[in-house]
């Protein structure tokens, strides 16, 4: 269970909050002249990234208030909480090889972490 | 001379001492058998002394506060304990299973899935045997008495493991002032300290240790800033330095408490875990652990005279020390794979006549319930292969040693980063992924003066981020501390036999009965990475999680197949560290507070009145109200009779109810509902359809217009918070713009529902001065009214197709009002109804329930309520998927009504439709949405999602039932007034 640092709260236990998903995705102003596939696009295409992924989450159980959060799903490190409107942060770093890598640190799968000394 | 305390093994009485666990009041005893194995049902006894036990599991207790699988090392004694030894039958002396150790070679890893694989149809009937031979102890089948509490704890320092380490480093913690918590897994504090005696204390490190160790927990003592708590094992170490810990209390009322502990640092000192030896017969019991023996001899527990040590290092010989200072007429003998040491302690062993064979191994052991013997060969230092035989030693007890392994689970667990460290073949805590700190044995420092050292530096570190400055923090006495010098130790992870390795039963993992022939098979059948070996030969799965056995797997595995263990890897070290009762886990959220209870202001008067209740999400709401000995059908057609007739009355407190103000609150609603509200005058009501962007329905009900910028909407019990958070989601993220601002009022308003012909009649007696025509106030509109001194907001709105009055006061008030309409509704004859008769009324009159007529995949126009979907607005939510490919189709299911030709059939709810009965499988083309007796009409009634069902109107189809087929006809959803008449009459 990791912290998250509500904009307007504070550090706050995850069970405080809710995920909405992927973030920046925008409700077209002008529904009626797309396409289905257009629309279906807006409507169901998510990605599910190993790595930092940007996503809404809400202080459901606190401030109700909503906002950003770029997260590293592969290690749950909470890179940076922005606000809403804001555009996405640049981040890098710690960052596995996808397909099927696991970042330096951090994974909850070892297997491939060994060093000697 | 201490308490003498009574228990129970296996139902025989036996006397133990007071501070002793049940493994050493059991050993005290003589008794040596505690167990069989899992698979072959070997007898086994103790192998260690602490959490790591593999063998020694026992059932705990009888009745309802039963515990299958704890450890006997981990239970301390109290008086009436009952124990009782598992996985045998019929007792632990003569077990039939144990006739699968002789037919082991029929046993080997995978002979589950090799051999039960076949037909696939007999699958059923291996699996009842199958299931029967699996699993060690019973769960208990009564409910547990006991009571379990969770604690939540903030600090900032946490330290895991009371040993010297774990002390040492809470003391320069607490002496920054810091709040620190230290949790022991023990009763006792001091860790290795516990394993030493008074005859070895004037001998090697443990003099300095013993006085270091006072020194440390004198001075701890007097901080008031640090909390010490023993016989808690912390067992999961999660995100951002999240630790959970479960205590066993020694309060009879409260039997466990788990640690909910958010930490700013975390030190861990879990110290570290002897490995076991790898040859033929090493399960017997009496063959132990070196330090485990060592700490039992060291308590008092006469282990027998003729004791053989059987190691690969300098440590095992502290054992051997101990067991000839003892008593010096103990006849102890060394079997060193080594071929040589110029350890301190080997000479000290030399001296007090102690026996050491250097390149000499055990190849086997002879006793079946408890060790008698073992052969000894001598094998070549370079090529280790036997060169000579020893021959037979007959023993009382045989020690192993292969070694330490730090415990570095949490550390793993936090997800940190091991390195291999190849001198003593371990695995330790390499780089942090949290904020924490390993020291001492589970860091792989074992001396004390270098421990003392590495803490001092780590802590000054640590506590250099709370920006604490500790200079002058030498350890204590560290010159005096005598220096021991131990030497390399040799790894043999398969210790040579000399029978042929395919007949050997050298066991890896004890609890789970794996050998390290079986590691063998699993590799030779193609098995290579070390996550898969071990699901296979399930080695390090059982409760023990593989503490003894990881280790020694991966260094079979790395002999057998030539490569580095540092290239293997290990298995992930799961949490929890040690098994946890589902009773704590629980904690106090069993029976009425498994799930918060939301009730009514009204809920006492419901209660008196002998309602029975149903949960609506957290809602407790009044279902019926049976009136002598009537059963649920009579009651609720009497209620559904009276509201059609009289008036019904019904608490619908629990609608959630939203407040909707601000600039653009009427632009607002236009959004989120299908229809157009810009026409929606002050004071009036309208109903509407929320939908989600996909065009699915996902919420209905009425708003109301209070003023100018002021509207109230009620949504659906079970919806009111996904609505509530559904808006606020659009307000805050797409349409900041909008000035509008969203306040719950769902539990400052009561509402009471008056229904039925007499409801105005009703109303006027209740505020007489008040003009309740239907000029004045009409259906679907809003009124403002004073009842009895307080202002209620008072809707003209119906959810029956009754007249109806919607009374919403605030809820101090409500309950009072409820009793008041009774008194006034007698003549009347009032009728309580709940919620099963809401649903009979609502369904004759053909209204949907959101989440009962739909589930996530129904339109509007599937509801045939195209209606109340705008054409002329720009756009709304839902508006554009209902225009994509698929929610046009026009062979979509369509809400309909159901009428079954038999009129004394209630259909299922959920039941399927079909066209044409064949046989099965038949094509479905639709399923019963809601089904009642409407005792109105005097028959039964259904309303249905059937595929193109608007058009079958008037046919018939069918309803195949398990035992008949039922004939039905698809008709209009409305059966009763489908004119509305009597709304206004």
């Amino acid at each position: 269970m990791f912290l998250i640092n509500c904009p307007y709260c504070g550090e706050r236990e995850q069970v405080e909050f809710s995920c909405g998903g992927e973030a920046h995705i925008e409700r077209p102003k002008n529904p009626s002249d797309l396409t289905d596939d257009q629309w279906a696009d807006y409507l169901f295409m998510r990605k599910n990234i190993k790595g930092v992924q940007f996503e809404r989450w809400n202080h459901i159980n606190g401030c109700r208030r909503w906002f950003n959060v770029a997260r590293n799903t592969a290690t749950d490190e909470i890179l940076k909480v922005y606000n809403i409107g804001e555009s996405a942060p640049s981040i890098s770093g710690n960052n596995p090889t996808t397909p099927s890598g696991e970042p330096v640190i951090g994974s909850g799968n070892l297997s491939s972490s060994f060093e000697k000394k | 001379m201490s308490k003498k305390i009574s228990f129970t093994f296996d139902g025989k009485k036996y006397f133990g001492k007071e501070n002793h666990s049940l493994a050493e009041a059991l050993l005290d005893n003589g008794i040596f058998l505690l167990g069989r194995s899992f698979k072959y049902h070997r007898p086994r006894g103790l192998i260690s002394a602490g959490s790591e036990e593999a063998n020694a599991i026992v059932q705990l207790e009888t009745g309802n506060i039963t515990q299958p699988n704890v450890r006997a090392t981990e239970i301390t004694l109290y008086e009436g304990l009952k124990a009782k030894s598992q996985n045998h039958w019929p007792t632990l002396n003569l077990d039939i299973g144990s006739i699968n150790d002789f037919l082991s070679r029929f046993f080997p890893a995978g002979f589950y899935y090799k051999t039960f694989m076949w037909p696939p149809k007999f699958w059923e009937k291996y699996e009842y045997f199958i299931r029967r031979a699996a699993g060690l102890g019973e769960s208990p089948t009564e409910d547990d008495p006991d009571k379990y509490e969770h604690f939540h704890y903030h600090c900032d320092v946490l330290i895991v493991g009371g040993g010297i380490s774990g002390l040492y480093a809470a003391e320069l913690a607490a002496k920054a002032n810091l709040k620190v918590l230290v949790l022991e897994q023990y009763p006792k504090l001091g860790g290795e300290i516990n394993n030493q005696g008074k005859v070895s204390a004037n001998k090697f490190r443990e003099s300095d240790q013993n006085i270091i160790y006072q020194n440390i927990f004198s001075k701890l003592e007097k901080f008031d800033n640090v909390k010490i708590v023993t016989s808690t094992t912390v067992f999961a170490y999660m995100h951002n330095n999240y630790l959970l810990a479960s205590q066993k209390t020694n309060n009879t009322k409260i039997r466990e408490i788990i640690w909910k502990i958010r930490t700013k640092k975390v030190v861990l000192a879990t110290g570290s875990i002897e490995r076991p030896l790898t040859f033929h017969n090493n399960d017997r019991p009496g063959i132990m652990l070196s330090h485990s023996a060592r700490k039992y001899a060291n308590k008092g527990i006469d282990l027998g005279k003729n004791i053989i040590v059987f190691t690969n290092n300098d440590y095992a010989y502290e054992a051997a020390i101990d067991f000839k200072l003892i008593n010096n007429e103990n006849k102890v003998t060394v079997i060193d794979i080594r071929n040589n040491s110029k350890g301190d302690l080997i000479k000290e062993a030399k001296s007090i006549g102690i026996k050491i064979l250097f390149n000499h191994i055990v190849t086997n052991t002879r006793g079946r319930k408890r060790i008698n013997s073992i052969f000894v060969h001598k094998i070549d230092n370079e090529t280790n292969k036997i060169i000579d035989n020893y021959g037979k030693i007959s023993c009382d007890i045989l020690c192993v040693s292969g070694g330490w392994s730090p415990t570095v689970h949490l550390f793993t667990q936090s997800r940190g980063k091991l390195i291999f460290r190849e001198s003593d073949a371990t695995f330790i805590p390499n780089e942090s992924f949290q904020n924490e700190i390993s020291v001492g044995a589970c860091n792989g420092t074992y001396a004390l003066e270098e421990i003392l050292e590495e803490i001092d530096n780590k802590m000054s570190n640590l506590l250099s981020s709370f920006k604490i400055d500790i200079k002058n923090n030498n350890h204590p006495s560290l010159n005096k501390i005598k220096k021991i010098f131990y030497d390399k130790m040799k790894h043999l992870w398969i210790i040579p036999s000399n029978i042929n390795f395919k007949k050997t039963k050298m066991f890896v993992d004890f609890q789970n009965d794996v050998t390290a022939k079986d590691i063998q098979l699993a590799l030779k059948e193609g098995y290579r990475s070390i996550e898969h070996v071990k699901r296979y030969t399930t080695t390090g799965m059982a409760t023990d999680q593989g503490k003894t056995s990881n280790i020694n797997a991966l260094g079979i595995i790395s002999k057998l197949t030539d490569t580095p263990i540092h290239k293997l890897g290990t298995t992930t070290f799961r949490l929890p560290y040690t098994p946890v009762t589902f009773g704590a886990l629980a904690g106090r959220h069993v029976k009425e507070f498994f799930d918060v209870e939301r009730t009514t202001p009204m809920h006492q008067w419901h209660l008196d009145n002998n309602a029975k209740f149903e949960d609506v999400g957290q809602w407790k709401r009044a279902w019926y109200y049976p009136i002598n000995n009537e059963n649920m059908h009579q009651a609720v057609n009497r209620e559904v009779k009276a509201t059609r007739k009289g008036i019904g009355i019904l608490d619908a407190s629990t609608l959630g109810k939203i407040d909707i103000k601000g600039r653009d609150a009427n632009e607002f609603l236009n959004r989120v509902y299908t229809n157009s509200w810009s026409k929606l005058g002050i004071g009036k009501c309208r109903y509407g359809l929320m939908l989600g962007d996909d065009g699915m329905v996902i919420d209905d009900g009425v708003t109301s217009r209070l003023g100018e910028n002021h509207y109230v909407m009620t949504t659906t019990t079970g919806n009111a918070a996904s609505v509530m958070s559904k808006l606020e989601d659009w307000l805050q993220t797409e349409w900041p713009e909008l000035k509008v601002f969203l306040t719950s009022v769902t539990e400052q308003f009561a509402t009471i529902s008056i229904n039925g012909p007499f409801a105005t009649n009703l109303m006027q007696k209740l505020c007489v001065n008040f003009d309740f025509s239907y000029e004045n106030f009409p259906h679907m509109s809003f009124k403002n009214i004073e009842i009895g001194g307080v202002n209620c907001r008072v809707m003209r709105i119906s959810f029956t197709g009754e007249k109806c009055y919607e009374i919403n006061i605030p809820s101090s008030y409500a309950q009072s009002l409820w009793s008041k309409c009774f008194e006034i509704g007698k003549d009347f004859n009032i009728t309580p109804y709940g919620t099963e008769a809401m649903h009979v009324l609502r369904a004759e009159k053909g209204f949907v329930i959101v989440g009962q007529e739909t589930d996530g995949s129904v339109t509007p126009v599937d509801l045939d309520m195209s209606w109340i979907v705008s054409k002329k607005k720009y756009d709304f939510i839902g508006k554009r998927a209902l225009y994509r490919s698929d929610t046009v189709r026009e062979d979509r299911k369509q809400l309909v009504g159901i009428l079954t030709k038999d009129p004394n059939i209630v259909l299922e709810e959920g039941a399927q439709l079909v066209e044409e009965v064949s046989k099965p499988p038949m094509k479905m083309i639709g399923h019963i949405t809601s089904s009642y007796h409407s005792p109105n009409l005097g028959r039964s009634i259904a309303l249905a999602l059937v595929k193109e069902g608007l058009k079958k109107k008037g046919k018939t189809i069918y309803a195949p039932m398990p035992t008949k087929t039922i004939e039905v006809e698809i008709c209009d959803p409305v059966f009763i007034d489908p004119l509305n008449e009597r709304l206004s009459a």
